[in-house]
């Protein structure tokens, strides 16, 4: 190093290691994804990739096809809430069950081995609801009760069951418990505690996350699609498979935009509840 | 003493009224509870189906397919390196993402009071963009220019995540603390140092915890992207489970199970050390 000292970088060493270090731990990567963008150029695949973009242009958007588009995109957004409905359904009755703010003998130290079970087998039940992706849960249902909406609630309902439970534990588990302890430990049952000791001030909370988890659900609402739940997903995969680049467009913008209003309405609604 | 209103003479207060027209919050509610209404109705969705025993006989029979799940060696090589293919895809998407979205961060946001940051607009609209096709979507666009394979699916969540770190870095520059930007630009630094040299060093831990985050979902996410064809332990599952090869779509389930509960455990305990 020919530079005046007090001009040096002092820290030169570990950043020109770990420079280095981060260049031979990608190579590997590199290999396993097949990355190679030199392909993206190459004759066949951008003459293919240019017609389809070409076909974006004009957009389809003849009467017909429009109120079609129209119709799945509420089939879309009504595939979302209903699943939501659902797992709604399934995990307000877990999630009271699970949480250990509404346990009687927990009051008065360690709670009972039968309850503490009880719990935790519910509480792993979530996780497993939770861990298997909506997609996978959409595969298995249209298998089992064939193409279209009603895989695509089953699947919403399930997985969002198990992240609406768990997240619902979470937030009661945090909240004040003396107002709760002290109902239950004068008699009330766990519902009135639930209602008059826990609900009021969670409820904010509570709603808040479940309009954001309804937002999530239609954007995934459109990936089921994909493998065959209806909506906008499976008219935007036909249209794909046949190269139809114009519908593709139309319905692309038209879920940017159902996004993008489902974004703004979710916004809104959460900061309108508190 | 006697101002206090008696307690024995007036009425206790009543609780308000269930539905109160100016009450905005419960117009929403009576919203939400139609748009629900509505769901269902106008869903030709088909519960009897699901519980008469024709189906539960048939979902029965999908079920005990599953077993016995196929362990043999071959397979189980094969799995492990879908599984490693899912990982690979998820690092080095989310790696790319982090790069193209610092760099898109710095024409999305305004650095300075005296910015005129002309385009803030377009490359947040282009981030918007980026951020509100799942990576799903993106993978099936893709597929067509990238062609079958793991290279589509990292695109795909390169695409994806680089809106959504792009717009997170934007705010978290726009969030930073002005005065030594402004320091170095006094003397007369020019730009691409005063950033390197102010404003990076701050946003740095922010850059970090944003990029871990989104490669949690990535792994999730490209997990399942192969459906579509794009790689991965999904593609492994597509491909098995169109062939009803159920011994075999059982053992990639429980892969996939495996990753993502590793995932999120590895999250958990990492969360806990830091915080600690």
């Amino acid at each position: 190093m020919t530079a005046h000292p007090a001009t040096r970088d002092p820290a030169w060493m570990p950043r020109v290691f770990w420079t280095l270090a981060a260049v031979v731990m990608l190579y590997p990567l590199l290999v396993a994804t097949e990355f190679k963008p030199w392909l993206l150029f190459d004759e066949q695949s951008r003459k293919s990739t240019l017609r389809f973009l070409a076909d974006f242009f004009p957009l389809v958007a003849s009467g017909e096809f429009l109120i079609m588009v129209a119709k799945e995109t509420w089939r879309t957004v009504a595939i979302a809430t209903a699943g939501i409905a659902l797992a709604l359904v399934l995990a307000i009755p877990l999630t009271l069950l699970s949480t250990r703010v509404l346990s009687i003998s927990a009051l008065s130290g360690r709670m009972a081995a039968l309850p503490f079970v009880l719990r935790q087998t519910l509480r792993m039940a979530l996780v497993v609801l939770r861990s298997v992706p909506e997609l996978v849960w959409a595969l298995i249902f249209v298998r089992v009760v064939g193409l279209g909406p009603t895989a695509g609630v089953l699947a919403i309902a399930l997985t969002y069951a198990g992240m609406l439970g768990k997240v619902y534990g979470e937030i009661l588990e945090s909240s004040e418990t003396h107002a709760s302890a002290t109902l239950l430990r004068n008699g009330a049952g766990r519902l009135q505690t639930f209602f008059y000791g826990i609900l009021p001030q969670n409820a904010a909370e509570l709603t808040s996350y479940t309009v954001y988890r309804w937002e999530c659900a239609i954007r995934s609402s459109v990936v089921l699609g994909f493998v065959g739940a209806g909506g906008l997903g499976q008219q935007m995969d036909n249209s794909m498979k046949m190269f139809n680049g114009g519908e593709v467009a139309t319905m692309l913008l038209v879920f940017i935009a159902l996004v993008a209003l489902a974004d703004a309405a979710s916004a809104w609604l959460r900061k309108e509840l508190g | 003493m006697d101002s206090r209103p008696d307690a024995n003479t007036t009425a206790p207060p009543l609780p308000p009224a269930l539905f109160d027209a100016r009450c905005r919050a419960c117009w929403m509610v009576a919203g939400l509870v139609l748009l629900t209404i509505a769901s269902f109705w106008s869903l030709d969705l088909d519960f009897a189906a699901l519980f008469s025993a024709d189906s539960r006989q048939s979902m029965l029979r999908f079920v005990s397919e599953f077993f016995p799940p196929d362990f043999s060696a071959p397979f189980m090589k094969k799995v492990a390196i879908g599984t490693l293919e899912t990982l690979a895809m998820s690092l080095l998407g989310t790696v790319i993402a982090a790069v193209w979205g610092l760099l898109l961060a710095l024409p999305a946001a305004r650095t300075h009071a005296g910015d005129a940051a002309l385009a803030r607009t377009p490359t947040r609209l282009v981030l918007n963009a980026l951020r509100s096709i799942p990576e799903l979507v993106w993978a099936a666009l893709l597929l067509i220019s990238a062609g079958l394979g793991p290279f589509a699916g990292t695109l795909a969540l390169a695409f994806h995540t680089t809106g959504v770190l792009g717009r997170l870095f934007a705010e978290a520059i726009e969030n930073a603390d002005p005065a030594p930007a402004f320091a170095l630009r006094a003397q007369g630094v020019g730009p691409v140092r005063v950033f390197l040299y102010t404003t990076l060093p701050q946003i740095l831990p922010q850059v970090m915890s944003y990029s871990l985050y989104r490669w949690e979902n990535n792994i999730r996410a490209a997990a399942v992207l192969g459906v579509v064809g794009a790689g991965g332990l999904g593609q492994l599952l597509a491909f098995h489970m169109g062939l009803f090869h159920m011994g075999k779509t059982a053992t990639i389930l429980m892969a996939m199970i495996a990753l993502v509960a590793l995932v999120d455990i590895a999250s958990y305990l990492a969360r806990r050390w830091m915080t600690r």
